[in-house]
């Protein structure tokens, strides 16, 4: 009986497991192509994007929706370049999103650090009312904020995107889980040395917090330079828009000349796709343990 | 900066209630010292703000003149509840938020699933997929803007090539310029809610779907059972994260419609930025942005407390 019944049960596991990877296989073969399709359509816009850019303005008058044309040109880049302004909001857009995230690590590690590791009074309350201020968006403040920098005569300035961008509530909370993981008894081990506060801040925990500066650091960068809303009210002169706010005045000038448009809008999505290509792991892994938007 | 002197003080032990006190007050010197720079920012930048918002909105301030002009009470309040602009604004942003949530999380968990089952290339996908989040809306309207336009548009060409010998006036129809700007907004920041799935199905030991297929569940019975089941926080997240985004909707919308055709479209920050910058009624601006700020603050504290339950590491 044995001898019969075991044979017969492996030729059953075989059979059943020929099955279940025929079936994983179609199942693979399916999703592989369900993303292909998707991925097609999610490269295309960009794709005749460039393809539009690309054209002389008198072919795509002519054949406005064939992907081919005979004679390809940079004559729309170069014009763009020759008036000169684009050149002038990436500066713009640089400067502020530099300048932001710079100043939004080095405020908003210092006063996490001094949460997480100093004992000051008061400082539940002041880490209640940081996390509190997540609950705001800055959208809301547009009104009251341009009254404010208005009073102050800063509009169409560098300072009027960079001031508010610098205490950013999200930022002290990525640095206090950061620091928290750091052990504590580093900093007490370093205080019986008789190192000051800001040494341990500055020599010791720092350099031990490359991932969150990186990750607080990017993503103010990014947020600053694609920001629209408050740019675009606070910025009226074009020598001083940012990148997103001259674009937007673009389409109004160029008219019907689709080329020139299209390269703009180029111009406009390369700097940070290359961004991200360059830093593609960090800023993964950045909205992956923290969830920025 | 350079280091302290090191100087060990043997008399240290000997004394410690008075040491005691005295690094005490060091630290708490230092804490407060290092707090702030960013305690500054914050009520310059932050605070201020928020608490002259709300004396504002009671107030009916102007662009016109300066200061916050006569008090107002609650008027500012009854005129934006009472009126048909407000209302017609927040339902935008309200459609817009329901038009875009369910296709930007199912989506993005559908084809985070699938690409996570790859064995090769998905790093091919999250670049596919994610780089249009990162450019900015200007040059995302352009784009889109583009492809819409009747006629001589790529979406057009296509449809009438399958077929459709009469698409829609897409962005110029008040039936379907929502539509097609909630189109162009899925496209754009799908990538985001794609990446937090990815590692969210990352975390998901691989050993739970061998156990499963030992036992003969099915693809579908271990998706249903083990993958979606275990990525309920990260749907949780993925899905705050995206109400909150859309219901703070402006971009888009102001880009690629301004609002339009016939305001059909303006969602509420929109409405704010009319009657504070066009209209330069500043107090009435900031007493609807409070009752918008209401609306996503809620939210906010729906999550809040139904995350909070079961309570695990932040």
């Amino acid at each position: 009986m044995s001898t019969i019944a075991v044979p017969r049960r492996r030729a059953q596991v075989r059979a059943e497991g020929r099955t279940i990877d025929w079936r994983a296989r179609y199942f693979n073969w399916f999703c592989g192509s369900v993303l292909l399709v998707f991925a097609a359509i999610w490269v295309i816009p960009l794709l005749w994007a460039v393809d539009t850019s690309l054209k002389p303005d008198a072919v795509i008058a002519a054949h406005p929706t064939d992907w081919w044309s005979g004679s390809w040109t940079f004559h729309a880049y170069t014009e763009l370049f020759s008036i000169g302004n684009i050149q002038t909001w990436y500066l713009n857009s640089f400067v502020i999103a530099t300048l932001s995230a710079v100043f939004a690590v080095v405020a908003c590690s210092m006063a996490a650090f001094a949460i997480a590791r100093t004992q000051f009074t008061g400082r539940r309350i002041i880490y209640g009312l940081i996390a509190a201020g997540l609950l705001i968006p800055p959208q809301v403040l547009i009104v009251p904020q341009f009254q404010e920098f208005n009073a102050a005569h800063l509009l169409n300035t560098y300072w009027v995107q960079v001031l508010p961008a610098v205490a950013v509530p999200i930022a002290v909370i990525i640095f206090v889980a950061f620091f928290t993981g750091i052990p504590a008894s580093l900093a007490e081990a370093a205080r019986v040395d008789g190192a000051s506060w800001w040494h341990i801040y500055r020599r010791i925990y720092m350099p031990l917090s490359k991932p969150a500066i990186s990750a607080v650091f990017i993503f103010t960068f990014v947020w600053k330079w694609n920001d629209f809303l408050w740019p675009l009210l606070t910025l009226t002169n074009t020598r001083i828009m940012t990148l997103p706010v001259g674009l937007s005045q673009v389409s109004s000038a160029f008219g019907i000349q689709y080329a020139e448009i299209m390269a703009s809008a180029v111009l406009g999505a390369l700097p940070l796709i290359l961004v991200f290509l360059l830093f593609q792991r960090q800023i993964v892994e950045g909205i992956a343990t923290t969830g920025i938007k | 900066m350079s280091t302290q002197t090191v100087t060990v003080d043997t008399g240290t032990r000997v004394r410690p209630a008075t040491t005691g006190r005295r690094k005490r007050r060091g630290e708490n010197r230092a804490g407060w010292g290092l707090a702030t720079p960013f305690l500054v920012f914050y009520v310059l930048f932050l605070i201020g703000p928020t608490v002259y918002g709300i004396v504002m909105s009671f107030f009916n301030s102007s662009l016109q003149h300066s200061g916050l002009g006569g008090f107002a009470g609650p008027d500012n309040y009854t005129e934006a509840l009472t009126s048909s602009d407000f209302w017609q604004s927040m339902w935008h942003t309200v459609l817009f938020t329901l038009l875009t949530t369910p296709p930007l999380v199912a989506l993005a968990l559908m084809l985070a699933i699938f690409t996570d089952r790859l064995s090769r290339g998905r790093w091919f996908y999250r670049l596919v997929f994610f780089a249009p989040y990162v450019i900015p809306s200007a040059a995302m309207a352009l784009i889109w803007v583009w492809l819409y336009t009747p006629e001589i548009g790529l979406w057009d060409k296509w449809l009438t090539a399958i077929g459709i010998s009469s698409p829609p006036n897409w962005l110029a129809d008040p039936n379907w310029a929502m539509i097609s700007v909630a189109l162009a907004t899925v496209w754009w920041t799908l990538g985001f809610n794609f990446v937090l799935y990815l590692a969210g199905l990352q975390e998901i030991p691989r050993e739970l779907y061998e156990a499963a297929s030992v036992d003969g569940a099915s693809r579908w019975h271990q998706l249903r059972r083990i993958t979606i089941p275990l990525l309920n926080r990260t749907t949780a997240l993925v899905l705050v994260l995206q109400i909150i985004a859309s219901l703070k909707i402006f971009d888009q919308i102001f880009l690629m419609t301004s609002g339009g055709p016939n305001y059909s479209t303006r969602p509420l920050l929109e409405y704010v930025y009319d009657i504070g910058f066009t209209d330069f009624r500043t107090g009435y601006a900031a007493a609807a942005s409070m009752l918008y700020f209401l609306v996503i603050l809620a939210v906010s504290l729906v999550w809040f407390f139904a995350s909070r339950r079961p309570q695990r590491g932040a």
